[in-house]
């Protein structure tokens, strides 16, 4: 049998690991865009976008993310296309990110207070000058912290991707655990990876957010 | 011609009528003070002067510019009314003088050199011109207020409404609110303001309207209403305040 060495364990679980770190990257920033557009038909004057954006968004966030991967994995391939898993973990993260940040942000635009948009009319800027020249300059400052936050959840989620055998952190961590039969110090070794991942952001949103905090209370 | 007039002005929340037929003049340069219980709808008619609030029936007209219910060019209507909010309602994301510059960039494509020029201006005629480079949460409420009444005033407004400006105020920074009112009434400026300062008022205004459900019930020159009281609900009314 094939004997590996601490190193050989490592090295493919860095490889695992940029996998990881990609995944994430680009499942944040598409779903950061995608989210930008939800956000704007969430909170749009008109009922059509704002209820479809709202389906949307319930979809995505009152199913489990697990599944929403299998039904693109396994349904798009019953209907004949046949979709590669990295593709699949990529747009299945990216639509699950979306929801999210459509809603983190939308949270932050509407604690604005009314009278900030009052202001605006009131001195004629119009409903999209408002927004841009008031009301989002205000939401992006409290949205920093909680979008970071949800950046940690990215990392961990794509995780679940393993399932549909995308070869990332966890996946290459399983297979490597299965054919050295020493899944504690393998699985150790996944979990360090994961935790050096987030923990520099944690760190940094809980940065964020004391700052926030202490500009506020001044 | 008067420069502000409204025409049998409605406005009802959902059930409640809340403005009935309000026929309101407003002359240049006069200074209106608007009186009257909570609820009678004072707050609602000056939001509607400048379209914060639709109006279901009747017209609104400034300088010309009319807005009949629903329709009509807010934009054009909303430059020539600036209003100043009991919050203030400063932008807290910029200082004192971006807050003040703001308006006039984007509505007027006024340069940013100008509107700097305009912007101390404006904040030299409240007393802030010091305070050009603070932040609203370095200011105290009623610099705040000042500030705000700088940024309505950077639109050159035909005329300026005013809700209730010192009433989220410690009472000590009343006064320095209340004299930059004076002082623009004494420059000829036209305001019409909803006032539970009634001395203040007496003094500066030339003209008081007394709001009853939703009606003007009762309006006029100053010191003859005080003196010589219409109606009952505004005898009522000015003897309740002592
Ligand atoms: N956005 C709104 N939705 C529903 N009802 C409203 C709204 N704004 C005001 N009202 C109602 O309209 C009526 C008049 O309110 P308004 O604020 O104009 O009174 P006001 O004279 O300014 O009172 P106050 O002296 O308390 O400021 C009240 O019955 C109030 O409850
Ligand atoms: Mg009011």
């Amino acid at each position: 049998m094939m004997t590996f060495t601490l190193w050989d364990i490592v090295r493919n679980l860095l490889l695992g690991g940029a996998l990881t770190l990609l995944l994430s990257m680009v499942a944040f920033v598409l779903g950061g865009l995608a989210a930008l557009a939800l956000l704007f038909a969430r909170i749009a004057k008109h009922r059509p976008p704002r209820g479809l954006a709202q389906i949307y968004i319930e979809i995505f966030q009152g199913t489990p993310l697990l599944l929403q991967l299998f039904t693109l994995f396994f349904g798009l391939s019953l209907l004949g296309l046949d979709v590669p898993a990295w593709l699949a973990a990529g747009v299945g993260l990216m639509l699950f990110s979306s929801a999210y940040l459509a809603e983190i942000w939308r949270g932050c635009v509407e604690s604005v207070p009314r009278g900030q948009w009052e202001a605006g009319a009131s001195l004629a800027l119009t409903y999209r000058e408002q927004m841009r020249h008031v009301i989002l300059p205000q939401a992006m400052r409290m949205a920093i912290a909680p979008t970071v936050g949800f950046a940690v959840q990215v990392v961990k989620g794509t995780a679940v991707t393993s399932i549909i055998g995308f070869a990332e952190l966890t996946k290459t961590g399983s297979m490597i655990a299965n054919a050295t039969y020493q899944p504690f110090l393998v699985y150790g070794l996944v979990a360090i990876g994961y935790f050096l991942l987030c923990y520099p952001l944690s760190w940094y949103a809980q940065r964020l957010e004391r700052r926030l905090y202490a500009t506020r209370t001044n | 011609m008067p420069l502000v007039r409204t025409n049998r002005l409605h406005k009802h929340f959902g059930k409640n009528h809340v403005l009935k037929g309000i026929n309101l003049e407003v002359e240049e340069g006069e200074v209106v003070a608007i009186v009257g219980r909570s609820g009678s709808g004072k707050s609602t008619l000056l939001r509607a002067l400048n379209g914060l609030e639709t109006i279901d029936d009747g017209t609104i007209e400034v300088d010309g510019t009319a807005l009949v219910a629903e329709q009509g060019d807010l934009r054009a209507l909303r430059q020539k009314v600036g209003m100043v909010f009991q919050q203030f309602n400063l932008f807290p994301h910029l200082s004192a003088g971006q807050n003040v510059m703001l308006a006039p960039q984007i509505v007027k494509d006024t340069s940013k050199e100008e509107a700097e020029v305009i912007a101390r201006s404006t904040l030299a005629r409240v007393g802030l011109e010091h305070k050009f480079d603070a932040f609203p949460d370095q200011l105290s409420g009623g610099q705040q207020q000042r500030v705000a009444i700088a940024r309505a005033l950077a639109m050159s407004p035909k005329v300026l409404l005013c809700d209730e400006i010192t009433s989220a105020l410690d009472p000590e920074l009343v006064n320095e609110v209340l004299m930059v009112v004076r002082q623009l009434a004494s420059e000829g400026m036209t305001l019409i303001m909803v006032t539970h300062e009634m001395r203040f008022a007496r003094e500066v205004g030339n003209k008081l309207v007394f709001m009853y459900e939703g009606r003007i019930h009762e309006s006029g020159d100053p010191q003859t209403m005080f003196a010589n009281p219409a109606t009952p609900e505004f005898a009522n009314f000015i003897s309740s305040l002592d």
